[in-house]
C-alpha cells in the first residue's frame, strides 16, 4: 500500500527498509537461513537506490567486503546467522581494532556448530560479546518487535558512525521470519548520524586515530583528501603499526572506554510496571514477547509483576539493572540459552540469590504457558 | 624519471625486510610502474594482507590497508565496488594468496573486478620463520618440513587462468625491466590482473635449501626461467616461462553493476 | 478481540499465501493487527504447509499459534495432525471433496465445498485458497471481501488478478447456499 506509511513485512524486510533509511548504500552477504531474505531484498532495492549489492563467496570475505566499503564512505552492513557469525568474528575485531563503522545482523538459530538453522535460539548473546579474540568492547542492540526492529537498526547505524565501531544486531528466527505490522517513520523522524567528516584541509598533515576533545575520531575517505595507512595492528596517531608500550596501552584503554565509559548514552531499554514488581520479568528479542503477556495475564489476576526489556545487550547496562530490581524479590530472566544475559543480571543485582532462569533452548519459542510454570515452581507453588 | 622518494613514507622507514629480501626490489618495481603512468596518489589505493609481502602497504604515501591473512582481496572488492574509480593494487604473499586467500583469489578472477593483484612468490612463510606454503616444490625443506615436504605446489597462472581472471602475467626480482613494464599493463588492464613476482627469501627459503646468498638466488631465477614462447614444454623441463600469459577484454565487474543501475535506478 | 487461525495443507494449495492475504487485509484496510508466522525447514518439506495468522485490536504479544480458534485442514494429513489443537468453542473448516472426516476434537466442523465450486465455476482448483477467503470473510467476519479485493488487486495482476476476485466472491455468495449455522465465537 504505498500511499500509506503502514506495512506487514516479514523481520528480515524490515532490517532492509530499516538499514535503507538509514541510509545504507554498500550491502555484501552470503545466504544462509534464516536471514536470507534480507539480502535478497536488498540485492533488489539497492541498485534502485543508487547503492550497492554484492553476493561473496563465503561470510569471511562479506564482512571484509563492507569494511572497505565502509573506508570509502558508505554504509555498510551484512546480516548473517550463527554458522556465518562465527566466520566473520575475524574480521569484527578488525573493524574493532581499526575503528570502521559497520553493522552486522546476526539472525539467531539454533547452534553450537549448525544446530538448528530454521529454529529460534539466543544462543549468540556472548559471541556477540567476545566472539573474536582479544580484549575490546562492543555495541550490541536487540529487538522484540517490527517497530522496534526498525530504530534499533537505524540506531545501529547511527551509533557505528558516532563511534567509530562495528554494531551488531542481534535478532533472532523468530522475529526475522514472522510478519507483523509496522508503521514506516516519516522522513528525519528517527534522526539519522552521517558520517563525521574531517574538517582538516587537503594538504596538511591529518591523524586519523587522533581523537578529538569529545573522543570522536573524524574520518576521511579512501580516495578523498588525505592517504593514511589502516591496519589491524597496534597503531599510532597515523594508523601505522607500533608496539611501543605507551601507545599500545593507550589505544587498547580508548578502544574500550569509548564505548564502557558511554553505557548511559548507548543503553535502550522499556520497562512495565517496575514500581510494585515483586516479581520482575528481564527479557528481550522475542522471548521477551512471551514474557510480556504473561506480564499482562498474570497481572489481571493480581500477581505484582513487572518487566525490564533490553534493547542493548552490549555494553550491558549493569547500573540499569542494579536500579531497576533493587525492590524485586523475584528476578527472572527469560531466554532462550543456557544463562547467557542471567549470568550479567546475576553480576549487577544486590542479591544474586534472588536471580532464576526461565529459558528454552529445544529450538522452540518459549512460550506464555513455560514462564507461567516457571513462576509457580519459582514462587513454591508447585507446577 | 622522477624521484622515487616522493611515493615513500620515509618516516616509517626503515623497513622490516632482510637484508637481501627480494620485496623491495617488488616495492621499487611498482613505484616505477605508476610513476611511468603518471598516476594520482589519491586514485590510488593498496590493500594487502598479512605477511612479508603486506608490510609494503604501510611504506607508500597512497591510501593504504593492511587488513587480515588471505583477506586481501576481499577487503579491495568492498573498497573498489564502493568506489569503482580508484586503482586497487593487493600485494599478497604466496602463502597469504593461495593458501588462506585460495578462495577469495579465485572468486575475485571468477568476478573480474578491477583489481590488481600482485603474488610476491618466495616459496614459504617468511614472517612465521620459514615453513613451507603452497608454492613450496616438493621435497624441499622448511621449518614445518624438516625432511622435506611431502606437498605438491600450485602453479600460480593455472589456477588464475582457470578461474578466469583476465590479465595473467609472470616475472621475477632478477628481470626488472620486464617486472615494471607487466605492472604498467596490469594497472591499466581493466578487470582481474594476476603479476606473480619470484622472489628470493634468503634468511628462510635460501637458508634451508641451500639455495646461497640473494645474488645467487636471482641468479638461479635469470639461470631456470625463459621468455614465454621461446622454447616447447621439452626443451623448458623445469623451467618456469616469464611473460604475459592472458590478457584479453571482458566486462568488469563493477562496469556491468552500473549496467543494472542504469537500467533500474530512480533517475 | 483476539482471532487465532491455522492454515493448513499441502505444498501449493497456497494455503500461506491466503494466511498472508487474510493478515494484510486486516492490516491495511481493517485497522487490526496482525501476526503470521509459518513452518520453514524439514517441517515445511514434504509437501506439507502450515501458516498462522493472529488478528487483534489489541497488541499481539506472543505471535504463535498454539491452539486456535479457527483451523483450516486442506489435507488429509493437517487434519489428523492439527485438529486437537483447536480450542473449544472453536471451528474447523474443511473440504469435504479433500478430507475424510472424523470426531476427534471438541470443535464444530464446517464443510466448504472449495474443489467442486471452483472446479464448477472457474474449471480450475487453483485459486481454491482464494474462495476459502471469500467464505471466511462472511463466517468469521473480521476482514471484508472488500479489503481482501484490495490486497489480491496489489498482489496479482492481470488473469490471475481477475481469477482470484472471481474465486474471492464465489466464496462469499458460497456461503449463503450452506445451511443455517450459528455464529462463530471467539474473544
Amino acid at each position: 500500500m504505498p500511499d500509506s506509511p503502514i506495512r506487514f513485512l516479514q523481520g528480515n524486510e524490515v532490517l532492509a527498509d530499516a538499514a535503507l533509511y538509514a541510509g545504507l548504500k554498500f550491502f555484501a552477504g552470503y545466504p544462509i537461513t534464516p536471514s536470507t531474505e534480507t539480502a535478497e531484498r536488498l540485492s533488489y532495492l539497492l541498485p534502485r537506490v543508487g547503492g550497492k549489492f554484492i553476493q561473496m563467496e563465503d561470510e569471511l570475505s562479506s564482512m571484509c567486503a563492507i569494511i572497505g566499503a565502509s573506508l570509502t564512505g558508505l554504509k555498510a552492513m551484512t546480516a548473517t546467522s550463527g554458522p556465518g557469525f562465527s566466520l566473520m568474528q575475524e574480521a569484527i575485531g578488525y573493524a574493532v581494532m581499526a575503528e570502521i563503522p559497520c553493522v552486522i545482523a546476526d539472525v539467531q538459530r539454533g547452534g553450537p556448530s549448525t544446530g538448528l538453522p530454521t529454529r529460534v535460539s539466543q544462543g549468540d548473546v556472548m559471541q556477540a560479546r567476545w566472539g573474536t579474540h582479544g580484549d575490546h568492547s562492543i555495541i550490541t542492540l536487540t529487538a522484540s518487535n517490527h517497530q522496534d526492529m526498525f530504530t534499533m537498526t537505524v540506531e545501529a547505524f547511527n551509533l557505528a558512525e558516532t563511534f567509530r565501531t562495528p554494531v551488531i544486531l542481534l535478532f533472532d528466527e523468530v522475529l526475522a521470519h514472522m510478519r507483523e505490522k509496522v508503521t514506516i517513520p516519516e522522513k528525519d523522524e528517527i534522526p539519522i548520524v552521517d558520517r563525521l567528516v574531517t574538517s582538516v584541509p587537503r594538504g596538511t598533515d591529518y591523524h586519523p586515530y587522533f581523537p578529538r576533545e569529545d573522543g570522536r575520531l573524524p574520518m576521511s575517505d579512501f580516495g578523498g583528501s588525505h592517504r593514511y595507512n589502516v591496519t589491524g595492528l597496534f597503531h599510532d596517531m597515523w594508523g601505522f603499526p607500533t608496539d611501543k608500550p605507551d601507545v599500545v596501552n593507550e589505544l587498547m584503554h580508548h578502544l574500550v572506554n569509548k564505548i564502557e565509559n558511554r553505557v548511559s548514552i548507548i543503553q535502550r531499554y522499556k520497562e512495565y510496571h517496575i514500581d510494585d514488581a515483586e516479581t520482575l520479568l528481564i527479557s528481550y528479542g522475542s522471548a521477551a514477547r512471551s514474557a510480556r503477556h504473561i506480564m499482562e495475564d498474570r497481572r489481571k489476576v493480581g500477581m505484582n509483576i513487572g518487566m525490564l526489556e533490553l534493547q542493548t545487550l552490549w555494553p550491558f547496562p549493569r547500573q540499569l539493572v542494579q536500579e531497576k530490581t533493587k525492590n524485586a524479590k523475584y528476578i527472572v530472566v527469560v531466554e532462550m540459552n543456557m544463562g547467557q544475559i542471567e549470568n550479567e543480571v546475576r553480576a549487577s543485582v544486590n542479591h544474586s540469590d534472588s536471580v532464576y532462569l526461565a529459558n528454552r533452548v529445544d529450538g522452540q519459542l518459549i512460550t506464555p504457558t513455560d514462564i507461567k510454570n516457571f513462576l509457580r515452581i519459582i514462587h513454591g507453588r508447585g507446577i | 624519471m622522477s624521484s622515487m622518494t616522493q611515493y615513500l613514507r620515509t618516516r616509517f622507514m626503515p623497513h622490516i625486510w632482510c637484508p637481501g629480501c627480494g620485496h623491495g626490489i617488488v616495492l621499487s618495481g611498482l613505484l616505477r610502474a605508476i610513476d611511468a603512468l603518471g598516476l594520482e596518489k589519491n586514485d590510488i589505493v593498496i590493500v594487502s594482507g598479512i605477511g612479508c609481502s603486506s608490510r609494503l602497504q604501510g611504506y607508500v604515501d597512497f591510501h593504504t590497508m593492511h587488513t587480515l591473512h588471505g583477506r586481501a582481496l576481499a577487503f579491495a572488492t568492498g573498497v573498489k565496488f564502493g568506489r569503482p574509480e580508484l586503482k586497487i593494487i593487493v600485494p599478497m604473499g604466496d602463502g597469504d594468496a593461495l593458501a588462506i586467500g585460495g578462495n577469495h583469489f579465485i572468486h575475485a578472477a571468477r568476478r573480474n573486478i578491477d583489481l590488481t593483484a600482485i603474488v610476491m612468490n618466495n616459496n614459504i612463510y617468511g614472517m612465521t620463520g620459514g615453513q613451507f606454503s603452497p608454492m613450496t616444490d616438493t621435497g624441499k625443506k622448511a621449518t614445518t618440513a624438516p625432511d622435506g615436504t611431502i606437498d605438491r605446489p600450485f602453479d600460480t597462472v593455472s589456477i588464475a587462468t582457470a578461474a578466469g581472471a583476465t590479465f595473467i602475467a609472470r616475472t621475477t626480482t632478477y628481470h626488472v625491466h620486464q617486472m615494471i613494464q607487466i605492472l604498467k599493463k596490469a594497472i591499466v588492464h581493466r578487470g582481474f590482473s594476476v603479476v606473480e613476482i619470484l622472489s628470493q627469501c634468503p634468511t628462510y627459503y635460501g637458508r634451508k635449501n641451500n639455495a646461497g646468498s640473494a645474488v645467487d638466488m636471482m641468479n638461479w631465477f635469470k639461470d631456470n626461467t625463459y621468455k614465454l614462447g621461446t622454447k616447447t614444454a621439452e626443451e623448458a623441463g623445469e623451467m618456469k616461462a616469464l611473460g604475459i600469459f592472458i590478457e584479453k577484454d571482458e566486462p568488469e565487474y563493477c562496469d556491468r553493476y552500473k549496467t543494472i543501475i542504469q537500467k533500474v535506478g530512480s533517475p | 478481540m483476539i482471532c487465532r487461525f491455522v492454515f493448513s495443507g499441502s505444498g501449493g494449495q497456497g494455503v500461506i499465501t491466503a494466511a498472508i492475504i487474510m493478515a494484510e487485509a486486516a492490516v491495511y484496510h481493517g485497522g487490526l493487527n496482525a501476526v503470521q508466522t509459518q513452518s520453514y525447514g524439514p517441517e515445511a518439506r514434504g509437501g506439507a504447509a502450515r501458516a498462522d495468522v493472529i488478528l487483534s485490536s489489541e497488541e499481539i504479544q506472543y505471535p504463535k499459534v498454539d491452539r486456535p480458534n479457527i483451523l483450516i485442514c486442506l489435507s488429509n494429513l493437517a487434519y489428523s495432525k492439527y485438529t486437537w489443537l483447536v480450542r473449544p468453542g472453536g471451528v474447523v473448516f474443511i473440504d469435504p471433496h479433500i478430507i475424510k472426516t472424523r470426531r476427534t476434537a471438541d470443535a464444530r466442523q464446517v464443510e466448504l465445498p472449495l474443489y467442486e465450486n471452483c472446479l464448477e465455476a472457474l474449471g480450475t482448483t487453483l485459486p481454491m485458497n482464494i474462495c476459502l477467503l471469500g467464505c471466511l470473510s462472511r463466517l468469521v467476519g473480521l476482514v471484508t471481501p472488500e479489503a481482501l479485493e484490495k490486497v489480491i488487486e496489489n498482489r496479482f495482476s492481470g488473469k490471475n488478478a481477475e481469477m482470484n476476485i472471481k474465486a474471492l466472491h464465489l466464496g462469499v455468495d458460497l456461503v449463503t447456499r450452506l445451511p443455517e449455522m450459528p455464529p462463530i465465537q471467539f474473544l
